[in-house]
């Protein structure tokens, strides 16, 4: 599988300009989109719940709502009826915003992720995905970074030391973590050759033949020439969700609730919403970016084209994929203890960053290669060769843990 | 695996059924001699066992019993006894239900029942006066609107043989009746079967000390 030439695939929805059925399909999907990202934060609380309860040799909710289900929805109602009080030193309106500024960018992150396949809605063509740009990753990692404003500001604008305290960590933390997606990110580009979200699934899907190896079924993935960055990109995007082990800067032994202390009722239920949120985002953009997205069999004895094909197939793919990521990052909630601050630090910009770098410089490397043809027996050992002297050099002329001390004295 | 070992030990309790039970609908069996609410005890003749002598108030660590004892009236005896316990309440905001005034009592008047499901809502109605903690003609403890009695008939186990046949020390009551009769429920028989699995802690004798025992006159006291 080699990528073509840059995708830049518009969606088919505007190509004979923009109408009233157009502007209303696009309301229509907006709307739709909203819908489900709040049904799946809904969901994905209960489901967090009782996943880890079955982890813990007990039972989740079960009382409000067949097996609990109505549990998450008791709970926001609950903090609705809270009272909204505010700290004397707060910051009157930066204390109003912050909690918009975190989840708006939770909501748009959404609307670049292809939840289906192309359908027929209205006479229209159109991708089941909200937005279809040409560089959809970076709308990704520029509403990431907004989110950032979120947290940061919230501390501040409190007026008190705990959540400044939580503000400052947390958006170091969130920083540090971006710059290990990106790179990651890079990696991957280095397979997929486009940025836009709807060309690296259109890569992914299944070309219908079984000659090699590389053409059966799932062997497109993007997840197996870029195991790295999908390893790197998982550890980066539960980091940067403030998701447990990841969790220091909201956790209550640590700093009372950082961030969100002072915040009460709707406030700090937008906040909750916004991590949990960005954390289904981030899953999301995992599939579509490294497990094919939408891309899956549908029911061969109906027809390729019809409703059922179209609509509801790659839907359910994408949404299985998905909810396996999610099972995947409530046991790694469920088992991991929480990071310490400095461990934290260390593994975004001592590890992540390095292990990135290094792979997108060999994957580089080997690509080219490819490209000109070079032999791969030369190419792929060159290339490690070549990485590990250049680490080996910076790690030689860092200062051992002792040194710096001893030449103070 | 190393430190992936962790994900090993959740996944694999998934698999395991939980150990939740459903209280209210499903109650695990209490063991015999559980510490509930207490009782003040009757004799077989429907007399009072209680005879005011406040040790129960003396011992209690909690502070919790208030008893005040009065004569018994010559022509209609409350208790076999010279004075009776005129007035005995309980607060059960401070009981911490240890049992060292079921141990304390000389005439094993005063013992636990079962019951632990009760709750109140006013202090008024926490602090047990002697006619809610009397048993009735029948023998049986008293139920209160409050209390949720969902076993009764366990929860009506209490009398003086639970107190005696407590392991708590080294009292060997095996066949031997060694409690009186009560109200409603005559004299209970004897527990059997504890020296048929011997505790190998629990020796006849204690063994000879290394250091010299130095044996003081016995005094008052």
């Amino acid at each position: 599988m080699t990528p073509g030439p840059l995708l830049a695939v518009a969606d088919p929805l505007f190509s004979d300009g923009v109408d009233l059925t157009v502007v209303l399909i696009v309301v229509g999907k907006t709307v739709a989109v909203f819908a489900l990202l709040l049904v799946a934060v809904m969901f994905y609380v209960w489901f967090m719940r009782k996943v880890i309860a079955d982890m813990q040799n007990r039972i989740g909710p079960h009382r409000a709502g067949p097996f609990g289900v109505l549990q998450t929805l008791a709970d926001a109602i609950k903090l609705f009826f809270k009272e909204q009080s505010s700290p004397d030193t707060a910051d009157p309106w930066v204390y109003r915003l912050a909690p918009y500024l975190a989840i708006l960018p939770a909501f748009l992150a959404f609307a670049i992720v292809p939840i289906g396949g192309e359908v027929t809605v209205a006479g229209h063509r159109t991708f089941l995905q909200l937005a279809e740009l040409p560089m959809g990753i970076l709308f990704l990692i520029a509403m990431s970074g907004l989110g950032l404003y979120g947290v940061m500001l919230a501390g501040w604008s409190s007026g008190s030391k705990y959540p400044l305290l939580g503000s400052v960590r947390a958006s170091a933390q969130m920083l540090s973590y971006e710059a290990a997606l990106g790179l990651a990110i890079i990696g991957l580009l280095l397979q997929s050759g486009t940025l836009s979200t709807r060309g690296i699934v259109d890569l992914q899907a299944w070309t219908g033949s079984w000659g090699s190896l590389g053409d059966w079924p799932l062997a497109q993935w993007l997840i197996w020439p870029a195991l790295v960055p999908f390893l790197i990109f998982l550890v980066a995007a539960i980091a940067e969700t403030n998701h447990p082990p990841f969790d220091l800067v909201e956790a209550e032994q640590e700093l009372v609730g950082g961030f969100h202390t002072e915040y009460t009722g709707i406030r700090f239920a937008i906040f909750f919403l916004a991590e949990f949120m960005n954390l289904i985002t981030m899953s999301a953009i995992v599939v579509t970016l490294f497990l094919g997205g939408p891309a899956g069999p549908g029911i061969g004895a109906l027809d390729a084209d019809g409703w059922f094909n179209a609509w509801i197939m790659p839907v359910f793919w994408f949404l299985l994929k998905l909810l396996v990521l999610l099972y995947g990052t409530v046991w790694i909630r469920a088992t991991l203890p929480r990071l310490r601050y400095d461990q934290l630090m260390s593994l975004g910009w001592k590890f992540l960053i390095e292990a990135a770098l290094l792979w997108a410089m060999i994957a580089a490397v080997i690509r080219v290669g490819g490209d000109q043809g070079w032999s791969m027996w030369i190419v792929v050992p060159g290339a490690v060769a070549g990485a590990a002297a250049l680490y080996g050099l910076l790690w030689a002329s860092m200062p051992r843990p002792g040194e710096l001390v001893e030449e103070i004295r | 695996m190393g430190k992936l070992s962790g994900f090993g030990v959740t996944i694999r309790q998934v698999f395991k059924k939980p150990v939740t039970g459903f209280f209210p609908r499903t109650k695990r069996p209490k063991p015999k001699r559980f510490h509930g609410r207490h009782v003040l005890n009757r004799y077989e003749d429907g007399m009072e066992k209680c005879i005011g002598c406040e040790l129960c108030a003396a011992i209690c660590p909690a502070k919790c019993i208030y008893v005040r004892a009065a004569d018994n009236p010559p022509d209609a005896p409350v208790s076999p006894g010279e004075r009776y316990g005129f007035v005995y309440e309980i607060n059960y905001l401070r009981c911490i239900h240890c049992d060292m005034c079921v141990e304390a009592c000389p005439t094993e008047a005063i013992t636990e029942s079962k019951l632990f499901e009760f709750s109140f809502t006013n202090r008024d109605d926490a602090v047990y006066t002697k006619a809610e903690l009397l048993v009735d003609d029948s023998g049986r403890a008293k139920r209160q609107p409050w209390e949720l009695w969902l076993d009764p008939s366990e929860d009506d186990n209490t009398s003086a043989w639970m107190r005696a046949t407590s392991p708590g020390g080294r009292a060997v009551f095996e066949g031997r009746v060694a409690w009186s009769g009560e109200l409603g429920y005559g004299t209970r028989p004897p527990e059997v079967g504890q020296s048929a699995t011997p505790d190998p802690g629990i020796v006849a004798d204690p063994p000879a000390s290394p250091v010299a025992r130095i044996d003081l006159p016995r005094g008052r006291g």
